[in-house]
């Protein structure tokens, strides 16, 4: 019954460091199993692969349920690692990273429905990471094109970046050199969380929410060298596509990216974006080299008579789609389009696609004699008799060989890039082309749900 | 029977120790051959007037301790123990004790009236003994004088042991009542009023209606005054425990009482005799822990806990209160530094001088001031002492704007003082003084400090000089320099002004840890603190000299474990040392091993430092081996997957800690090992999981391990199942259910108090990182689907956390955090079930929107792993 001794702590400290020491590890402990957490959270789903994620997934025939691709062990491989990567393997790798649109070349169906549309602004563009306290964007072929602070998660030492060290941001951007401003077209990776497999309508969300939030979309500063910025993103209606087709925006357009809501960022060519230009959104409708001209004339006389001095037959490469006979063609200089495509170990020509199109086929001694090997990357030009379709598929192409492509391209076009280009000389699909589109889904919709409103 | 247990309670207290140890074994025996028989015996022996006092008190203690314990476990079997003797033997039991009470013999008396609050304890939680209260008061009001105290002094003893809801409002009022007469003037017998006021203090608690009636209030208030005035000092002295446990536990209805408890405190201040002035004291102390508290809490939350009123009884008295405490400052006694235990009106004064302080901030230096001014520099130490504490006490809690200038003057004068005052006294608090500036004038967060680097190097000379100085000085520069250190410590990269004098300051701590007399005043643990801290917040350039200081650490290691034949007084002082010194390795292997450029070079002691800490397992004492396992838990952080080699050796101290239920924080720290251990080793720990899981599960089923160490056991879990992944498949029979049925008896917390549920969080917290981690480890695995089943109940558990009011931001984080887990990992096959659970809709929006950026975070990522797995 005693009350308590009152006696009260006399010039002491009121924690003894024993207990100090107690709580000190159990607060690394704490932080610790935090950052394990969190590695594994942002392991497995995450994980940029390497190799073709193709060849992992060996179907299970055992499994009833079915694999998700997710639940394939993951290659333990990420950006920071591939960040170490060098010379080729480095363009290789990070030229797989990016999702490509596809060019348009006839206009999906339910396109209000399920596509948003933006205006693409001109520039390059680059894949920007933020990791540890730097940010660094690379080129589409692995280059890198700035390293600098940024207010990203982790994208400077300045912040106080409330992830751990593991956590890093991935953006798809264009750098748009008039106003020194990444345009960011599209979201990997936050703070260490994969965004892969969400979907584009998820993808935009989260970017629009997250980016304005880090104070990426400021002004430049000491520790954040360059503005960031977002794009206005529109549903693919009336409205949206003009809004996008006409609106005024800050940076120069370079044509209308159009995005599927549901895709998964897919890295490589997908037919899930797509990539459409005019004359009135983009001056570059017509394909043209780096600094945005048209290959000079002077270049293509010097190729010209080079390929003439050539044994020409060997030159030419044959598309035989329907094992057609198809006819030698003389090259026209009016007509300069480059095509580039991969030279595969068996002649093959083949675009960028997965699975790649066959554009043609050069002769082996030709091959041989050019010092050319498999997986060279070759430039042609259209002929005069182009491209000829059959039920709308491809059925001749008229190339010839100009010669090896640029050091800088990591890979050769796609099938969808060069059709574009050439229905752009040819017959041109139109912004009244994707108005109707919209307009006839429309009503058709309409119709279909007075049929289920009655039924 | 009877004649022989008398015999041997007194042998059991005989001199002789072969004849106390045969009639210990004799009682042994006797209980376990017949409880109800040897408990009926000892409260017959207890009653029996004619038995000798010393077997009489020793059957009744013996009794005492049949049903009760300290510790948790054993105290529940002795409850159900006693619950399950049958009636006849307990109704005899409760008449010898009840008998007692009106005994002659006073020892007895008291004998009892513990016994019977132990029963009373056990049984009125059950509704048994109903008529107990009604005996007891009718005890009160019919006999002598003795048996009313011992009564009433029964009735304390109950009110301390029994919790209030127990016990109906019908006979507290009664208990009160008969207490409170007691108590009253009117009382002639002294021990009757003393038992009376000592049992008001107990039954306070049981008092919440009484003091919300104001006539009944006003009364026990009047009653306890009057009892301040008793000629009797114990009676006073009661009388203002009293007081003070009204301050804390009705402070609120304190207001219309203040003023005269104010006249009756300061009288005995000014007079009384020291017990009762220290009370007297501690009732203003009291008061201003409860207004600081609910400041406090003004400060955090104004929409809060609004119906707490702080009533500023501090701020309205200050101008009495102030000069009543600056008196006592004067009362020092000669030597009281040196004296661990000292306890006197001096020290009480000061103490709450800086509890005022705390209380009403800056108000209180105009009024302190002028004492300071005109006692420091005073011929007679006793008025330089008290100023400096006058001083010293006053730094916390007025504004650094309004102390720093005062500091400013006076930093010199005390670094002076440190060291030419001829007083020991007034050097040691001085020193604390200075201790007190750095702690709170010092440090990042302040804008301005009173260190500058035009004063920083005296102030350091003066302390390392101090340092020399007698044991309980020296121990107070020690102070000094831990918060001079602690100032610095969030400096960041950039250079620490402490780095030029870096290396004199390590020698000057590490000579102070050596010297002969550092067990006097706390010295050397002091020493040891301070050198702790100066490592712990050093930058980089000075990690070298750290470094050097390592293979001394382990040569005075290695020396206390070859110290042979050493007395018990000397080897506790050697564990002691121990224990210091795996703390100051420790730390260092904290920092060194946290930075990469001082890792790869510490690292070469790790063999050397493995082999200390292993031996240190071999001594009996429990700090040292706590120590020595919070710094494995560091070293193998440090080492990484290096720390492999050292398993075959450490495994079975790693198991002996897991099983050390008595010295709980030994077993808890060792949890907290194993996660370190799985964090370095990852897969490699597989071959000892499964002894790990093993004792790892009986722990948890154990209800002798300390509740504390339960939430981290189940985290543990989810630790080896990040590390080992898929492996942990053959755990999953095991931990599942466990982990389910501890999730059910936690989805609730209806009705517990706040203790309790912090705990119960805990524990979901616990087991929710247990979830996490399995999840994770899982993920990637094709036995992914074993998990599948589990899954329902998860999320049952989860959505019934969603309903919960109690839920704090940690384990909202935890929960959130658990329901991406799931879908992370399950992906699809769970998309119908997370589909349909509240945790992942209401609960999730919830999360998204919270202001903690923990929780959020958790939330998005939880947000997207639901998306992924509900759209493929």
């Amino acid at each position: 019954m005693a009350p308590s001794d009152h006696r009260r702590p006399y010039k002491r400290p009121a924690i003894s460091d024993q207990q100090r020491r107690r709580d000190h590890s159990l607060l690394r402990q704490a932080q610790n199993r935090l950052d394990a957490q969190q590695r594994a959270r942002c392991l497995a789903s995450s994980i940029l692969s390497l190799e073709n994620p193709e060849t992992d997934s060996v179907p299970d025939l055992d499994s009833t349920t079915g694999q998700e691709q997710s639940e394939v062990p993951p290659k333990e491989f990420d950006v920071r690692q591939a960040s170490k990567l060098r010379g080729v393997e480095a363009r290789r790798w990070f030229a797989r990273q990016l999702m490509l649109p596809e060019w348009m070349i006839d206009v999906p169906d339910r396109l209000s429905r399920d596509w948003y549309v933006f205006a693409r602004p001109a520039g390059k563009r680059c894949f920007v990471v933020s990791s540890n306290g730097a940010t660094v964007s690379r080129l589409r072929n692995g280059s890198i094109l700035h390293r600098f602070p940024s207010a990203l998660p982790s994208g400077s030492r300045s912040r106080d970046a409330s992830g751990t060290s593991q956590s890093y941001s991935i953006m798809d951007c264009i750098f748009h050199e008039p106003d020194q401003t990444y345009y960011v077209i599209d979201i990997l990776c936050w703070r260490g969380y994969s965004l892969y497999d969400c979907s584009a309508e998820f993808r935009f969300f989260w970017l629009n929410s997250k980016l304005a939030e880090s104070g990426a979309c400021g002004p430049p500063s000491q520790y954040h060298r360059y503005r960031f910025s977002l794009i206005p993103v529109y549903n693919c209606d009336h409205n949206g596509l003009s809004a996008a087709y006409m609106g005024a925006v800050p940076y120069v357009k370079d044509g209308l990216l159009f995005y599927n809501k549901e895709a998964k960022y897919q890295t490589g060519n997908t037919p899930l974006a797509l990539v459409w230009k005019d004359e009135n959104c983009s001056q570059y409708v017509i394909d043209t080299d780096n600094q945005g001209n048209i290959p000079i004339q002077q270049q293509e006389h010097k190729i010209s008579i080079d390929c003439l001095s050539k044994e020409r037959d060997k030159m030419r490469s044959i598309y035989l789609p329907n094992s057609d006979i198809l006819s030698l063609y003389i090259w026209n200089a009016n007509r300069m389009k480059w095509v580039v495509l991969e030279l595969q170990d068996d002649g093959k020509l083949n675009t960028s696609d997965d699975p790649p199109v066959a554009f043609g086929c050069l002769d082996s001694d030709f091959v041989h004699k050019s010092g050319l090997h498999s997986g060279n990357l070759l430039r042609f030009s259209i002929g005069d008799n182009g491209l000829s379709f059959m039920e709308e598929r491809l059925d001749k192409a008229d190339l010839c060989y100009i010669g090896k492509s640029n050091r800088a391209r990591a890979f050769a076009d796609s099938y969808s890039k060069i059709v574009f280009q050439h229905m752009v000389r040819h017959s041109p699909l139109k912004m009244d082309d994707f108005l109707s589109s919209i307009t006839s889904s429309d009503d058709q919709e309409n119709q279909l749900n007075d049929i289920e409103m009655t039924g | 029977m009877a004649m022989e247990v008398t015999q041997i309670l007194l042998n059991a207290q005989a001199v002789d120790g072969s004849v106390r140890k045969n009639a210990e074994e004799n009682l042994k025996q006797f209980q376990e051959q017949n409880l109800p028989s040897f408990f009926i015996s000892l409260a017959g022996e207890l009653a029996n007037e004619e038995k000798p006092v010393e077997s009489r008190r020793l059957a009744g203690l013996i009794l005492k301790n049949a049903l009760d314990a300290k510790e948790q476990s054993r105290k529940y079997e002795l409850v159900q123990r006693w619950l399950s003797l049958d009636v006849v033997t307990k109704v005899q039991i409760k008449a010898c004790l009840i008998k007692t009470l009106s005994s002659p013999s006073s020892d007895a008396r008291s004998t009892a009236s513990q016994v019977i609050a132990k029963v009373a304890s056990i049984e009125l939680p059950q509704k048994q003994w109903p008529e107990l209260v009604g005996t007891l008061l009718s005890n009160i009001h019919q006999l002598p004088a003795h048996t009313k105290q011992a009564t009433l002094e029964t009735l304390g003893y109950i009110c301390e042991e029994v919790s209030p809801d127990a016990v109906d409002q019908d006979h507290v009022n009664k208990i009160l009542t008969a207490v409170i007469q007691g108590m009253n003037s009117s009382e002639a017998n002294n021990d009757v009023r003393l038992a009376a006021t000592r049992a008001l203090y107990n039954a306070l608690g049981f008092a919440q209606a009484n003091f919300s009636n104001d006539m009944e209030r006003d009364y026990i208030m009047r009653v306890v005054c009057e009892a301040t005035l008793s000629p009797v000092v114990k009676i006073r002295q009661a009388a203002f425990e009293c007081l003070v446990a009204v301050s804390s536990t009705y402070y609120e209805k304190l207001a219309p009482y203040i003023h005269d408890i104010f006249n009756i405190t300061l009288k005995a201040v000014n007079g009384d005799e020291e017990p009762v002035a220290l009370q007297a004291i501690e009732f203003w102390s009291s008061i201003c822990d409860e207004e600081i508290d609910i400041l406090d809490e003004y400060g955090g939350d104004f929409s809060g806990d609004s119906n707490i009123t702080c009533f500023y009884f501090i701020k309205q008295a200050l101008p009495l209160l102030i000069p009543m405490l600056l008196d006592t400052l004067l009362k020092q006694e000669e030597d009281q530094d040196q004296d661990e235990g000292a306890w006197n009106i001096a020290m009480a004064g000061g103490t709450c001088l800086g509890l005022v302080a705390r209380t009403v901030g800056d108000e209180i230096i105009p009024l302190v001031l002028p004492f300071i001014e005109s006692n420091i520099t005073k011929p007679l130490w006793r008025q330089r002492e008290a100023a400096t504490y006058a001083f010293g006490s006053i730094l916390e809690g007025p504004s650094p704007d309004k102390l720093i200038p005062l500091v400013n003057v006076a930093l010199n004068f005390m670094l002076t003082a440190l060291v030419k005052d001829p007083n020991n006294h007034v050097k040691d608090t001085t020193a604390w003084t200075l201790g007190r500036m750095f702690e709170f004038l010092h440090g990042s967060t302040l804008d301005a400090s009173i260190i500058t680097p035009s004063n920083c190097q005296e102030i350091i000379t003066v302390l390392l000089h101090s340092m020399k100085d007698v044991p309980n000085v020296a121990e107070k520069a020690c102070g000094a320099l831990y918060f001079l250190a602690q100032g610095y410590e969030d400096m960041g990269p950039s250079a620490s002004p402490l780095s030029p004098y870096f290396q004199d300051i390590l020698q000057a701590i590490y000579a102070v840890t050596r010297r002969e007399d550092a067990g006097e005043s706390r010295l050397r643990t002091a020493a040891y603190e301070t050198l702790n801290e100066v490592v712990r917040c050093s930058t980089d350039e000075t990690a070298s000299i750290v470094m050097q200081l390592v293979p001394h650490i382990m040569m005075e290691l290695h020396q206390t474990l070859e110290a042979q034949k050493l007395s018990s007084d000397e080897r506790e002082k050697q564990n002691e040392l121990q224990g210091l010194l795996c703390g100051c390795l420790q730390v260092i292997i904290q920092k060194l091993g946290s930075s990469d450029a001082t890792k790869y070079a510490f690292l070469q002691f790790s063999d050397q430092l493995m082999g200390l800490f292993l031996r240190i397992f071999g001594s009996i004492s429990a700090t040292a081996h706590e120590e020595a396992m919070l710094a494995i838990g560091a070293l193998a952080y440090a080492t990484g997957s290096n720390f492999e080699k050292y398993m075959p050796e450490f495994y079975r101290y790693l198991e002996m800690g897991l099983q050390n239920f008595e010295d709980y924080q030994v077993c808890a720290i060792t949890v907290g090992v194993v996660g370190d251990l799985c964090r370095a080793l990852e897969d490699k720990i597989f071959p000892y999981c499964d002894g790990i899981m093993t004792q790892l599960l009986k722990n948890l089923s154990s209800n002798q391990l300390h509740r504390s160490v339960k939430p981290p056991l189940f985290s543990c879990f989810g630790d080896i199942a990040l590390a080992i992944g898929e492996n942990f498949d053959k755990y999953l029979m095991y931990t599942m259910p466990m982990l389910q049925n501890a999730a059910d008896l936690l989805a609730h917390t209806s009705g517990a108090d706040d203790d309790m549920v912090e705990y119960t969080n805990f524990l979901r917290n616990g087991i929710l990182e247990a979830y996490s981690g399995i999840f994770q480890g899982f993920k990637g695995s094709p036995k992914t689907q074993l998990l599948m089943p589990y899954a329902p109940r998860i999320l049952q558990f989860l959505d019934s956390l969603c309903m919960e009011e109690n839920m704090d931001d940690v384990l909202m984080k935890t929960a959130i955090g658990v329901v991406g887990d799931l879908a992370d990992t399950l992906g699809s096959s769970a998309s119908p079930l997370i589909q349909n659970s509240v945790s992942s809709k209401d609960f999730l929006n919830k999360c998204l929107a919270s202001d903690n950026s923990m929780i959020k975070e958790s939330a998005e990522w939880a947000k997207m792993a639901i998306s992924r797995a509900i759209s493929f």
